[in-house]
């Protein structure tokens, strides 16, 4: 009785190590398809806003090599932090808040870092206004409009960093209100407030009322 | 006056239309500048692989440099190290060899000082012995003569 007690103990050993191993195998693969799950979903985020993020940050910056690098680290830490993003808000909010933090410490950095002779790729306003789609306007409005697009990059230049990331987000993103109050972190009145003052600030610079 | 205050409204009411439709092409233009430029700057070739081969070939350069400099302080030191010792040695054998020679010297002047001195006792010996004496001297000069 007590051999048969001791097989049948040997057995039920091995059944349950087999289905212990099984189940770790199992989870495993959950694990594994899971990760592979997540790795391809956020391989489609990136497809998705990397034209945007790099296009917030080139306006931003006017400078295409930092752009690159900050959209680089922008994914990068987005990546490191895929697991705790719990889609309170849009993955572009998301992104565009982490951006705007790198941007953010960037310019930190170089103040901090002002007795270093610091290399500076942005490009003139002049070579920035160039970019214009020609359309089918004459050569005379075209001009005009590069001139128009030179004095609203002259003016943006002259907004504060709060008030700059403000209106780019609202005039070249196309956000709404909300979207850039998550973005930033601000309330919807603040961002309204340097909305206006950004406006203003660029009416006064294409020769308008304030 | 009415009519022409009324008119003067109208006139501002046009202006600022005017503004305004011409701020919204502005922005309009900024806009599509921005688009353009950063998607002629998203599809442009990247040139960081070359970027990374100069540095590479850089760090390189600048580690075979290192470890030159490293290599020659080390052999450099070694070699005064070596060129230390090899005087030191060669002193060492020279104060030996003096050492030998001044222990020469002072072995062959105490020899030389020896015999002096015995010559210059076996010349004040007295020759002359007591009477009493005189047999017993007699026959030492006698064994001197066996």
């Amino acid at each position: 009785m007590r051999i048969v007690n001791q097989v049948v103990n040997s057995d039920t050993v091995r059944a349950s190590t087999w289905v212990m191993a099984a189940g770790t195998a199992l989870d495993a693969m959950a694990i594994t398809t899971s990760d592979d799950a997540a790795a391809q979903e956020f391989a489609q985020v990136v497809e998705r806003h990397r034209p945007q993020i790099f296009r917030f940050l080139l306006s931003s910056t006017r400078d295409v090599d930092l752009a690159e690098t900050l959209t680089q680290e922008c994914f990068l830490k987005a990546h490191r932090n895929w697991g705790s993003f719990r889609g309170e808000s849009s993955a572009m909010t998301w992104l565009m808040r982490i951006a705007i933090n790198l941007q953010k410490d960037h310019w930190r950095n170089r103040r901090m870092q002002f007795w270093r002779t610091t290399r500076t790729n942005s490009v003139d306003l002049d070579e920035a206004s160039e970019w214009l789609p020609s359309g089918e306007s004459s050569i005379e409005q075209q001009l005009l409009a590069k001139e128009r697009v030179k004095q609203v990059w002259t003016a943006v230049k002259g907004l504060s960093e709060r008030q700059r990331t403000v209106f780019l987000l609202r005039y070249v993103e196309e956000q709404e209100l909300s979207e850039i109050a998550a973005a930033t972190g601000l309330s919807e009145g603040t961002v309204k407030a340097h909305l206006s003052r950004a406006v203003a600030r660029v009416r006064l610079e294409l020769g308008g009322r304030r | 006056m009415q009519r022409f205050d009324d008119n003067t409204d109208g006139l501002k009411e046009q202006v600022v239309d005017f503004e305004d439709a011409e701020f919204e092409e502005a922005l309009k233009n900024f806009k599509s500048s921005v688009h353009a430029w950063s998607d002629a700057a998203y599809s442009r070739p990247r040139t960081v692989a070359r970027e990374v081969r100069v540095r590479s070939w850089r760090l390189a350069a600048g580690w075979a440099l290192g470890c030159v400099l490293v290599a020659g302080s080390v052999s450099g030191g070694l070699m005064e190290r070596h060129h230390r010792a090899e005087l030191a040695r060669i002193a060492a054998q020279q104060r030996a060899v003096e050492q030998a020679r001044q222990l020469q010297q002072q072995q062959a002047r105490a020899k030389i000082t020896d015999e002096v001195l015995l010559a210059d006792v076996d010349s004040a010996v007295s020759r002359q012995v007591p009477d009493a004496m005189e047999p017993l001297a007699q026959m030492m000069a006698d064994d001197e003569t066996k």
